[in-house]
């Protein structure tokens, strides 16, 4: 008697099995249907350019991108004791320092102003952000009829107080400059918005239970705004730190690198090796290393940045 | 030492003309449903909500432009609005942090604090790492540890299950005489206000309905609206006409009545008569008044309670101890005037409360 009911459970235990492995296997075709549409799009615009640049940085081309000698790891050697390679690199560096912490400051004291609660807000709120539906060419343009070098806005101010006209864009040391000035205005409407967002997500009651308390203006900025706002300031500075690396249009429209190769920007190196120089090889190679550079950038921010931020 | 009064006139109405008093020392409940305007007054005398009308003095000085800092006073928030980023230690001694308070009182006070809501264990934890309770008594020791004269609690209970909200309301009356606190307490829970007040206000609309002492609400409620927010299960009520010395309500069931009790009756057209549940008594063989068909019984162990069509109205009467009886049974019940209170079907106004509530409750102890 035990013994059949025991060979009934094993029966039973065995039954199981399959049935959830086989229910497993269902999930799994599921869940890759589901995936299919995006594993294609990224494999032809994302999987496939990254291995055949990888591939590319590893030989000499002919003109139209064919491999034509493999050189090993010669291209890196070379771009390294290129000084032009070197002087973007530096010029990258600088205008991500000068541009990440003055978008997210700007944008950060704007947000603030526009979470007041006041009439006409909407308004000011629209104005801050509109920077964000314009086109980096459209606001190019604007802002080199603002650096002309005579006709200029800027200029015309410059003169007011008496000093010398500014060669904005062609001044090897203003140059960098004006391009992260433009750069900052133009990542201001983003940054704005979700910090906006931020703040307005923050609850209103911990502000109240503060004013009982006698908290001031700026203790409350201090310690409640700032903390409770920190997930979304961590998430702006890694998306404006990741848009710094890889700015193009602007260099493009204002300076195309110049003036000395003050502002030749990694990307923009990139853009003049391959398709005016024609060297697929090289410039292949300058791109994975900004690919590592913003990899690695992105890692220590989420790992430093991990300890420091409040998420709720 | 402390005297609060107060009217508004907010453009809205949302608190119509409100004026009223509160002692120091005492345990003061706000109770109506939502929407009644409860918490915004709170909030006005908080100082977080403008005051479009009247005074509100406190210590005989006015303090309407005063901001909530300098009104000396705390405030436990319904969502308890813990800064998620802080420690326990460091969210209790924000409000002295704040007001620079010195640094060896800070930490006196919070020893103080702490022992007294026994949070000492978890004076490093983050608040996302507290249950309910833990996270509510934070919320006290936030306002206890600020040791100002008076405490604005806001629904404090509501985020709790039932068994630590019962739990809770004791801790906090207790902790308010201990402290010789002023306490303005919002509720639309009308058993915590009756538990808990020393004396309750009950509003809705902005208006005030009745300001009293627990039982005389519960007792000489001051209108219809008083008498059915008031007491659970709920007073069991309906239109009545007097005729010929007999009370006949809107079923047709006729309540016989003594001529006296008909008297202050007799120039009212419209009535709407009230029985509390506890005073529909079960009928012995030589004292039933009436046969009712019960509709529902729920079976709470030390009591039972019956629901009877009534009219449109469900009436409930509950009895103490466990009755075996059926749904659809016919009981008989005992229906005295006595214990009826009587309003104005048009006001609302009470024309005469129930008689017998005071031997009764004599003879209930």
């Amino acid at each position: 008697m035990s013994e059949i009911a025991y060979q009934q459970e094993v029966q039973h235990s065995v039954d199981f099995l399959k049935e959830k492995k086989k229910q497993r296997l269902q999930h799994l075709f599921k869940g890759m249907l589901f995936l299919f549409p995006s594993i294609l799009l990224f494999s032809v615009f994302l999987f496939y350019p990254l291995g055949k640049t990888i591939y590319l940085s590893f030989f000499l081309t002919d003109n139209r991108g064919e491999p034509t000698i493999f050189v090993g790891m010669e291209n890196y050697l070379e771009i390294f004791k290129s000084p032009i390679f070197l002087q973007s690199l530096k010029s990258t560096l600088l205008f991500a320092i000068y541009t990440v912490p003055g978008s997210i400051i700007v944008s950060l004291f704007l947000a603030i102003l526009a979470n007041e609660k006041l009439r006409g807000i909407g308004v000011f709120r629209t104005v801050f952000s509109s920077s964000m539906g314009i086109s980096v060419a459209a606001a190019s343009v604007f802002w080199m009829f603002l650096f002309h070098p005579t006709i200029g806005w800027l200029n015309t101010i410059v003169k007011a107080f008496g000093f010398e006209p500014i060669g904005w864009l062609t001044d090897p040391n203003w140059a960098l400059f004006s391009v992260s000035v433009s750069t900052i205005w133009m990542n201001v409407g983003f940054t704005f918005l979700i910090l906006l967002g931020g703040l307005q997500s923050i609850d209103s009651y911990l502000y109240e239970s503060a004013d009982i308390d006698g908290a001031g203006y700026f203790y409350k900025l201090r310690r409640i705004t700032i903390p409770m706002l920190s997930p979304t300031l961590f998430f702006v500075l890694t998306v404006t730190l990741i848009n710094a690396f890889q700015t193009f249009g602007q260099v493009d429209m204002l300076t195309r690198g110049g003036p000395q190769n003050e502002t030749n920007l990694i990307v923009y190196s990139i853009y003049q090796e391959a398709f005016m120089n024609y060297q697929y090889g090289t410039a292949s190679a300058q791109a994975i290393i900004l690919f590592v550079i913003i990899l690695v950038l992105t890692i220590i921010q989420f790992k430093l940045g991990e300890r420091k931020v409040h998420y709720q | 030492m402390k005297d609060i009064s107060k009217s508004y006139d907010k453009q809205k109405s949302v608190i119509d003309q409100i004026s009223l008093s509160i002692e120091e020392g005492e345990f003061f409940v706000l109770v109506g449903p939502s929407g009644s305007g409860k918490s915004t007054l709170l909030r006005m005398i908080a100082g977080l909500e403008e005051i479009s009308g009247g005074v509100l003095k406190m210590n005989n000085q006015v303090v309407n432009h005063l901001p909530p800092k300098d009104r000396n006073l705390s405030m436990v928030f319904q969502n308890y609005a813990l800064y998620p980023h802080l420690t326990v230690e460091q969210n209790i001694l924000f409000g002295l942090h704040a007001k620079k308070v010195d640094k060896m009182e800070q930490q006196r006070r919070l020893q103080e604090t702490v022992e007294m809501m026994g949070l000492t264990e978890l004076l490093k934890r983050k608040p996302k790492e507290l249950s309910g309770g833990q996270r509510q008594r934070v919320a006290l020791a936030r306002s206890v540890v600020s040791e100002a004269p008076i405490c604005l609690m806001d629904e404090p209970l509501s985020n709790l299950d039932a068994k630590l909200r019962a739990h809770m309301r004791i801790e906090i009356r207790r902790l308010q005489k201990k402290l010789g606190l002023t306490m303005i307490y919002v509720t639309h829970d009308q058993v915590e206000a009756m538990t808990m007040g020393d004396r309750i206000m009950v509003l809705n609309d902005g208006k005030i309905q009745q300001i009293g002492e627990p039982i005389t609400l519960y007792n000489q409620p001051a209108n219809l609206f008083v008498a059915s927010f008031i007491g659970s299960p709920k007073i069991n009520l309906s239109k009545a006409k007097l005729i010929d010395q007999k009370l006949v309500l809107e079923n047709g069931l006729q309540i016989t009545m003594n001529k006296e009790d008909t008297l202050p009756l007799l120039s009212q057209p419209n009535l709407t008569m009230g029985i509390r549940a506890e005073h529909i008594f079960p009928g012995t063989a030589e004292q039933t008044s009436h046969t009712l068909e019960v509709v529902n019984v729920e079976q709470l162990g030390n009591e039972t309670l019956l629901t009877f069509e009534v009219g449109k109205e469900l009436w409930t009467a509950k009895w103490l101890g466990q009755w075996r009886i059926q749904v659809g049974d016919q009981v008989p019940v005992q229906l005295s005037s006595k214990n009826i209170c009587f309003f104005n079907s048009e006001s609302g106004a009470l024309i005469r409360p129930a008689v017998a509530m005071k031997e009764q409750e004599v003879v209930g102890l």
